[in-house]
């Protein structure tokens, strides 16, 4: 499943919500086989690039290419995770029914479900050790399981890059252990996260990269030189004077 | 007692309950996940004044009332938000305020072209009433409702669930919403001849609330929700002739209720 040498380029990328501008002139490149963790501070623009880049907002300027081309091309590469509490309550739905819609790109509204949709599936469920809790319904499960239950999702839908919208967020710490290992082990499998991340003490442990946010693009680079930057350490805390160490 | 079965005018009528009962109960399933039965009931009464004028103007023909339908359910859809942005008012305050006006617009226009038991039966519905065209229109439309939301299931579902993830693998997640929502004025539509405007909710929102509490995942919700419909309600309306009660469509809307009431309750004792 490796595909390291698939790399996704952003250049110049801003974004405007009428005339407020939420993102200006954003550029860097990361390839498969790394975590990207999005920095900043509330309002700082990570869940607008998160967006764009998972085509829920349109690209006003600038360029993302995936694989050297378009990324409007690649939607089934490319897979979304909200955050965990965003899903409707008490809507009937079992973990397995859930991992299964990520066959949709693949399925489009109606092929019906076939063999190989049926083993992506399982084998997305077993990666993410979900077997034991496959038909439980999807509310009755911890936030870190309905996150893997998620994730399972991206793997179905066979996608390269997976985007985590504040991924760790409500996670007991048994459960952030385990989400950091598998967001390691599915880069070791080839694939490229990009996850938009509050708790500064735990960024170099999680990522490789990092990217400081503050409407504009700050600092880029491997997370452990970003982390040790001055200009990351004056937006980083300037907004939270007391800030070192703790969730921002 | 059987002899009054035989009948075609109560077969008639057992045999619109089974195809009217079946497709609202479907489309239960779908008003359900998408928690709107309070836009529910809003539609269906601001319905009322766009079926009037269609058939004040056109004539009554299950096409006219269809058309009045979706306009005035566009114009009350888009006053609403339009009025909510600029009054700050919430936009469930704003519907109740025009559905109930539109509704009573509704009234006096059907006053104006019609008789009292022409307004009765827009409101409370007649189901005894109704011609073979009026079976064939229901028929076909629960055909082509039950189709569409079956073949578009997969993405329906996904979209209810979670409209941006559903967004992020490629469904047109605001196409799928109005097409969905112009199925359920279809389907109100032609059962607001069977059991006017009012009770309409109880049959496009009760078979699903009785069926939720024993299923697990929607791909069972939609059919068991269909086959409760046409159940209740066929049980209604031979409750109704059996007895010899006022209002068929009253008769069904409450067989329904207390369906539910007995699930709720049947529910509560298994699961301890």
């Amino acid at each position: 499943m490796s595909h390291e040498h698939h790399q996704l380029d952003l250049t110049g990328v801003g974004y405007h919500y009428g005339k407020k501008e939420a993102l200006c002139d954003v550029g860097f490149s990361v390839h498969c086989g790394q975590r990207l963790a999005l920095l900043g501070p509330n309002g700082a623009g990570k869940s607008t690039l998160i967006r764009l880049l998972a085509g829920l907002l349109p690209q006003q300027s600038g360029s993302i290419r995936w694989r050297e081309a378009s990324i409007t091309r690649a939607r089934r590469e490319i897979a979304y995770l909200p955050q965990v509490d965003q899903h409707q309550r008490h809507f009937p739905i079992r973990v397995k029914d859930v991992v299964a819609m990520g066959r949709f790109p693949h399925l489009g509204h109606l092929r019906r479900f076939r063999k190989i949709d049926r083993e992506k599936t399982a084998e997305a469920i077993d990666l993410m050790s979900l077997g034991d809790i496959a038909h439980q319904q999807i509310d009755q499960l911890s936030g870190g399981q309905q996150q893997r239950t998620f994730i399972a999702r991206a793997l179905a839908q066979e996608a390269h890059v997976l985007l985590l919208d504040e991924p760790f967020n409500g996670l007991d710490i048994e459960s952030r252990c385990h989400l950091s290992d598998s967001l390691i082990d599915l880069t070791k499998s080839g694939h490229l996260i990009i996850a938009s991340h509050h708790q500064l003490e735990s960024v170099t442990q999680i990522f490789t990269h990092a990217l400081v946010l503050d409407q504009r693009q700050v600092e880029f680079g491997k997370a452990i030189e970003v982390m040790e930057s001055e200009a990351v350490k004056q937006t980083l805390h300037s907004c939270h004077p007391h800030a070192h160490g703790r969730a921002l | 007692m059987d002899e009054l079965f035989k009948i075609p005018l109560y077969q008639r009528a057992i045999l619109a309950t089974l195809i009217i009962g079946f497709v609202n109960g479907y489309a239960s399933a779908f008003v359900l996940l998408h928690r709107s039965p309070l836009k529910l009931t809003a539609l269906s009464h601001s319905l009322l004044p766009g079926v009037a004028l269609a058939a004040y103007f056109v004539g009554l023909g299950v096409l006219s009332a269809f058309f009045g339908a979706v306009v005035a359910a566009i114009i009350i859809g888009v006053l609403t938000v339009l009025l909510s942005r600029v009054t700050k008012i919430s936009d469930d305050t704003v519907l109740a305020v025009l559905y109930t006006g539109a509704f009573a617009f509704g009234i006096m226009v059907l006053q104006r072209i019609g008789s009292n038991q022409d307004l009765e039966n827009w409101l409370l519905g007649n189901i005894l009433g109704l011609s073979d065209l009026d079976l064939w229109m229901s028929f076909t439309v629960g055909i082509v409702a039950v189709t569409l939301l079956s073949l578009f299931r997969r993405a329906v579902v996904i979209n209810l669930y979670d409209p941006e993830v559903a967004a992020s693998l490629g469904i047109r997640t605001h196409l799928l919403e109005y097409a969905s929502f112009a199925i359920l004025i279809l389907v109100l539509v032609t059962t607001l001849q069977a059991v006017g405007c009012i009770l309409a909710i109880g049959m496009i929102v009760t078979p699903a609330a009785i069926v939720r509490p024993y299923i697990s995942s929607p791909e069972t919700l939609f059919p068991l929700s269909g086959f409760t419909g046409a159940a209740g309600s066929a049980l209604g309306l031979y409750l109704n002739i059996y007895f010899d009660l006022p209002g068929a469509g009253a008769s069904i809307a409450a067989t329904l209720a207390a369906i539910f009431l007995l699930s709720v309750i049947l529910r509560s004792i298994f699961a301890k």
